[in-house]
């Protein structure tokens, strides 16, 4: 596929310095809590001290005598307010328990932070003192904290209206995988644990809403990815004509999959307005947010790989309990089962076996967390194949190599069932390895190990590739996702010349104004300057799936792309009515359209603008106008790769790990801009690398969160990260017309793996070959004590 | 993240800030940088019901020497001003060395080195360092002055032997003179997290052996330790005796567990640290 | 309720405060300079970072009376007003910033750059391994830190006059 007429690129593919940096560098911004109307009112929240209790009662009465206090409503006072609970987007099987989720909890709190009672007062301040004065009793029920257990029989149940703690299983089997094992001439076997994590976008949650004034709209400002869905999914839960309900995401501070979902406090709020008749605002604490925003990962992986003799892989198995926390969220069950189509990575196999049992716990819910589904999946293949690699006494990359797809292999249809249409695995490892200086790290490991130097030195691997640009709509269809995953675009022409692009997509830090720019720019051939990129309110942007899964380039850009496309398409019509020439011998190049053989006969797209908007002369078989607008459906996923390498120094007495060099190549195709995909990688690398060593959300056995703060949920600053070292490898996308492949979690799936292959490289002469994360002192040190005292860790 | 409501007494002098804090008991709180307290107050962990502030009381900011030979620190000295005075960089560097290590920097420019030693927790830094030092503090209270040894400071968790009328107007160290080394070595999950475990040695030196040790414990226990063990071990020794008596680090350690480190994992922290911390020290 | 008065980016201001209003949200809720943020509640995001008598200091670890009678600069005062090129009057570190891509959300900004003048205060050339330790008190979740800590070697020499290339790490 490839663009109509493409003009030269002036802007595509090099570094614009970004758009949106103006009003973020000098504070002048807009995020949520920023936004004060009059009269408005403030928010808080009462929530559960208890994991899973009965409310026996809520007395608010007290709190209303406090001091600022106007309203203040129990779970019950709300109840007839919520047309339905909070939704879940993603039945994953036709007989998924789903817990009736109130935004305000009625007789039932099933973790800890689950709200059970509201109050409004004129200041932050005093809502915040009026919680103190509601009194709510419970009648403490048994916590439901593990997995395992909860599956059990005679578990105490995290809900009492469910008759069991497993919300479903799911199963996809491709090729015949007990001929795999029974036939295999090696397994590898292992349990892996990804740990619970807190996503930590520094904006806390906010959301701020107006009641309607002069018209019936309901105006919202909400800190989310996805303004779109919130509107249609607030409108459901809330009772609220949709066409009544106006979503704004103002400046949003980072979300990574904690702020793509429907949450109690923006169908509060929303309720609040309406029945107050006045603007309210909540806006979260960090410590409260540990509790009440999503978590991500917390899976059990219980994974195998089958080879044949020669090392060739026959086949994968793969066994999963997802924590799903106390409810199921926007698309909590969905995020697991993305892994079926991601653990046999870049391998060929024959079969693939892929069960995942979604588990209801007492805890915070769980949903899409930066690689959703793809990271967990990657660190279990990348990390059972070093295994496996150890076991069967080869280099790490000898069995990687004898199993990947090889470049001239595309497009592939694998084991799962998708078709990668590009890469080039060795590429960009002969890449990483030069970069990384790989055969002088493996001396020096050497030469550690024969020394006995207390500091070991460990090499990580991880060749990974992903699934983005979400998706295709037909195979969300056949997952049983609520929704497409098709995006829209506007161009609007100015009479100007000056340009409008109207995206779906709702960017939070990704950059999008700037790159959107680049695009419809080259697209139509006007100055990068000229156009302007709006985004992130439905009455502006009406329709868009908004931002996840890095999909926003993918299939955002893509629908800029084809805007454009339909705009230079119109305007060549008029160019050559205007020009006198048939249509098929207008050329257009850089915005002239000119007459082939003729090219003192041109016009440029701003002058035929003007002329539409004047209208005075323009093809009688259309109407006055070049703006367009372009729904794309993207015909497959993409499929971004890379070769990323990580050394790391393990101190043996004190169990500190360093990460003395990190080199990343990644494959995102073609490349909009260098600088804005430099830094998405950083950013992930940061939250990977994060993974492997420092965070972990803990609870307690009676369900109480213990890193419920910053204090004790290890979030690295620059002292605690190294210096990353990015190159690129570039193998088109085949399946949208820019040739993009997505990177906005490439750096987060990649780099979990190749930080903890490389500590347990560092230390596996030791005996060690697990390494639970996070990689954090105590870890490293229990690991090499466990291994000294005769058993494997 | 919002405090309850107090009272606020912005005390002028200590005299008003000790008849405050008589007045009022134990619903009182002083409030020196607030890095402390204002974080326990936003969670609501504490509520005084009376805040009084000693922002105001420019006495207590400074270093000046004391006839007796040691060193003087206004109780309300911000960390940074410890690090950046000639005086303790000239007499007792060991000093600035730790507090370098507190907090990150926009802590240090706040937080004071009376309000953290006030604060008595056995994880932060400077407890640990006043004791290794022999420091004391002086406290003023509605009967006069006195001064408290470190030894005698740090009670239990979170609690000192200054009593609820008492104010800390100084800090005081001993000039260490150029046979001394010192290293400091905090050992905490990220940079600017507390120390898992922290180890200060400090070295005297004297013709190849180790005249006189000291080694302070940060978070061994509910209360800053001195590593004793390891200082009558290796007092008189050689220097490559530092290695065994380091050994006894965690004698007498009474070392909690939590998510960062067991008990076990504490103490064999604490022996390799201060073997680190000594040969540094001596180097 | 207690008066306060400070000095806050160039204006003076006097206010009857409740002595528990933490200085961060004076600024914000009071004076209306939401140029500040609030990131976390327990000092450690570093969002809130402004400055308080020349000092980087956490805003949400000050209460405003605290503050009474000081000088305040946030990240709203640090540029020069200039209608005709916006740009031509930013900081050194606000134009490093943008140029060396140190942001992405731009939450984390206010606070990291105000921070990072302190340190350029205190150190005018500092090592990589200077900026990422003299940080260590702002949290930033998007950049992964290399290209702030770039835009802050970036801003140093300029700032010193020198024009020296920044490049850091391997």
């Amino acid at each position: 596929m490839t663009a109509l007429d493409t003009p030269p690129s002036t802007n595509v593919g090099v570094t614009k310095l970004r758009k949106e940096d103006a009003h973020l560098v000098t504070g002048r911004t807009t995020w949520t809590d920023n936004i004060t109307l009059t009269g408005m009112l403030h928010v808080a929240l009462v929530r559960s001290p208890m994991a899973h209790a009965k409310v026996t009662n809520v007395d608010v009465s007290a709190a209303l005598e406090q001091p600022g206090v106007v309203a203040a409503f129990s779970g019950a006072d709300l109840a007839d307010n919520w047309a339905g609970g909070l939704p879940c987007a993603w039945p994953v099987t036709p007989d998924m328990k789903s817990p009736t989720h109130l935004p305000l909890a009625t007789d039932e709190v099933r973790y800890v932070g689950d709200a059970v009672a509201v109050v409004v007062a004129r200041t932050r301040y005093q809502a915040a003192d009026a919680t103190e004065h509601v009194v709510v009793d419970y009648e403490p029920l048994p916590a439901v904290v593990d997995m395992e257990a909860a599956l059990a029989d005679g578990s105490p149940l995290a809900d009492t209206s469910l008759d069991s703690n497993k919300s479903f299983t799911w199963q996809k089997i491709d090729g015949e995988i007990d001929d795999a094992f029974d036939g295999a001439a090696h397994v590898t076997t292992r349990r892996f644990i990804n740990q619970r994590l807190i996503p930590t976008a520094i904006e806390p949650r906010s959301v701020v809403c107006a009641p309607p004034r002069e018209t019936r709209e309901t105006t919202l400002w909400s800190a989310t990815q996805v303004p779109h869905i919130l509107r249609l999914m607030l409108a459901l839960t809330c009772g609220v004509p949709e066409h009544e309900l106006r979503v704004v995401a103002p400046d949003v501070g980072g979300g990574f999959g904690s702020k793509l979902n429907v949450y109690a406090e923006e169908a509060i709020c929303l309720v609040l307005a309406r029945k107050l008749g006045k603007p309210v605002k909540w806006t979260e604490t960090r410590s409260e947010g540990y509790q009440a925003t999503i978590h991500g990962r917390d899976q059990i992986q219980d994974v195998s790989l089958a080879f044949n003799e020669d090392h060739t892989i026959r086949g994968m198995k793969v066994e999963l309990h997802a924590d799903m926390g106390a409810y199921l969220q926007l698309v909590t069950p969905g995020v697991p089962i993305l892994g079926a189509f991601m653990y046999n990575a870049i391998y060929k196999m024959d079969a693939l076996s892929f069960t995942c049992h979604g588990v209801f716990t007492n805890k915070t819910p769980t949903d899409a967390y930066r690689g959703a589904g793809r990271p967990e999946a990657t660190y279990a293949i990348e990390r059972l194949i070093d295994e496996a690699a150890n076991e069967l006494g080869v280099e790490p990359f000898e069995l990687r190599e004898k199993n990947w797809i090889k470049h001239e292999e595309f497009p592939y249809m694998t084991v799962a069932g998708i078709e990668y249409d590009s890469g080039n695995y060795e590429a960009a490892t002969a890449k990483a390895k030069e970069i990384f200086g790989y055969d002088e790290l493996r001396a020096e490991q050497a030469q550690r190990r024969d020394s006995g130097d207390p500091v070991q030195l460990g090499i990580g691997i991880s060749t990974f590739t992903e699934m983005c640009g979400l998706a295709p709509s037909r195979v969300l269809g056949s997952l049983s996702y609520g929704a497409g995953g098709w995006e829209h675009a506007s161009v609007r022409m100015l009479p100007s010349g000056k340009v409008e692009v109207i995206t779906g997509t709702s960017p939070h830090g990704q950059g999008h104004v700037t790159s959107w720019s680049q695009i419809a720019a080259d697209a139509l051939g006007v100055p990068y300057e000229d156009v302007e990129v709006r985004h992130g309110d439905t009455n502006v942007a009406h329709k868009g799936m908004d931002t996840y899964g890095s999909r926003s380039l993918v299939v955002g850009g893509y629908a800029v792309q084809v805007a454009c496309d339909k705009v230079v398409a119109k305007a060549k019509k008029v160019a050559a009515h205007l020009l006198e020439a048939a249509e098929d011998d207008i050329e257009f190049s850089g915005g002239t359209f000119s007459v082939s053989g003729s090219p003192d006969a041109n016009t440029s797209i701003q002058d035929i603008s003007l002329a539409v908007f004047a209208a005075h002369d323009y093809p009688e078989d259309m109407e006055p106008s070049l703006d367009s607008d372009a729904t794309v459906d993207p015909e497959n996923f993409s499929y971004p790769h890379g070769t990323h390498l990580c050394a790391t120094e393990v101190d043996t007495e004190t169990g500190r790990v360093t990460i003395r060099s990190y080199v990343a190549v990644d494959d995102v195709g073609k490349v909009i801009n260098p600088q804005i995909v430099e830094g998405q990688v950083h950013g992930g690398l940061a939250q990977g690398i994060a993974q492997a060593l420092y965070e972990e959300a803990v609870y307690d056995a009676e369900g109480n969160l213990t890193t419920g703060s910053l204090l004790d949920y290890y979030v690295p600053s620059a002292a605690d990260l190294p210096h990353f070292t990015t190159d690129r490898t570039e193998t088109p996308a085949t399946s949208n017309p820019l040739g993009v492949k997505g990177v906005g979690e490439a750096g987060t799936i990649a780099s979990t793996p190749a930080v903890i292959n490389a500590v347990v490289d560092a230390l596996r002469h030791l005996g060690v070959n697990d390494m639970p994360m996070p990689a954090s002192p105590r870890n490293v040190w229990e690991a090499l004590q466990a291994a000294s005292n005769g058993g494997a860790a | 993240m919002i405090p309850a409501t107090f009272d606020y007494i912005r005390a002028g002098s200590v005299e008003e800030a000790v008849s405050a804090l008589t007045e009022h008991g134990d619903e009182a709180k002083l409030l020196a940088g607030g890095h402390s307290l204002l974080p326990l107050m936003k969670l609501r962990l504490a509520a005084p019901e009376v805040l009084i502030d000693l922002g105001r009381v420019d006495a207590l900011r400074g270093v000046c020497e004391l006839d007796d030979g040691r060193l003087s620190i206004g109780a309300m000295t911000p960390h940074q001003d410890v690090i950046d005075n000639d005086l303790v960089a000239q007499h007792c560097g060991v000093l600035a060395d730790v507090t370098r290590q507190v907090g990150d920097a926009q802590v240090r420019h706040r937080g004071t080195i009376g309000g953290a030693l006030a604060h008595g927790d056995a994880a932060s830094d400077l407890p640990a360092a006043l004791l290794a030092l022999d420091g004391t503090v002086v406290v003023q209270g509605p009967s006069g002055q006195r001064e408290i040894g470190a030894a005698d400071l740090f009670v239990d968790y979170l609690m000192t032997s200054i009593n609820d009328d008492e104010v800390i107007t100084e800090v005081r160290v001993p000039k260490l003179d150029g046979s001394w080394g010192w290293n400091y070595q905090k050992f905490g999950r990220v940079a600017q997290a507390w120390a898992i475990v922290g180890s200060l040695g400090l070295v005297k030196r004297s013709n190849g052996n180790v005249e006189e040790v000291r080694v302070g414990l940060t978070h061994m226990g509910t209360v800053p330790l001195r590593a004793t063990a390891v200082e009558q071990a290796l007092a008189g020794a050689a220097i490559d005796g530092i290695a065994d008596a380091a050994e006894h680090a965690a004698e007498g350690t009474s070392a909690p567990t939590d998510l960062n480190a067991t008990t076990e994992f504490r103490e064999h922290l604490a022996r390799v640290l201060t073997k680190r911390a000594l040969t540094a020290a001596a180097g | 309720m207690t008066s306060v008065q400070m000095n806050v980016d160039g204006e003076t201001h006097s206010d009857e405060v409740e002595p528990r209003l933490l200085l961060v949200h004076y600024l914000r809720d009071v004076l209306g300079k939401t140029g500040t943020n609030v990131g976390c509640d327990t000092s450690n995001c570093g969002a809130c970072t402004v400055h308080l008598d020349g000092r980087s200091v956490k805003s949400c670890t000050v209460l405003a009376v605290q503050a009474d009678g000081g000088d305040i600069d946030t990240i709203e005062g640090l540029a020069e007003f200039n209608s005709d090129d916006e740009e031509a009057g930013w900081h050194p570190l606000q134009r490093a910033f943008h140029t060396e891509h140190g942001l992405q959300c731009g939450y984390c900004t206010p606070g990291m750059i105000m921070a990072a003048k302190d340190l350029l205060n205190e150190n005018p050339d500092p090592t990589e391994d200077e900026v990422r330790h003299g940080l260590e008190g702002n949290l930033c979740r998007c950049t992964g830190y290399v290209n702030i800590v770039k835009a802050v070697r970036t801003a140093a020499a300029e700032m010193r006059g020198d024009k020296v290339d920044a490049e850091v790490g391997a």
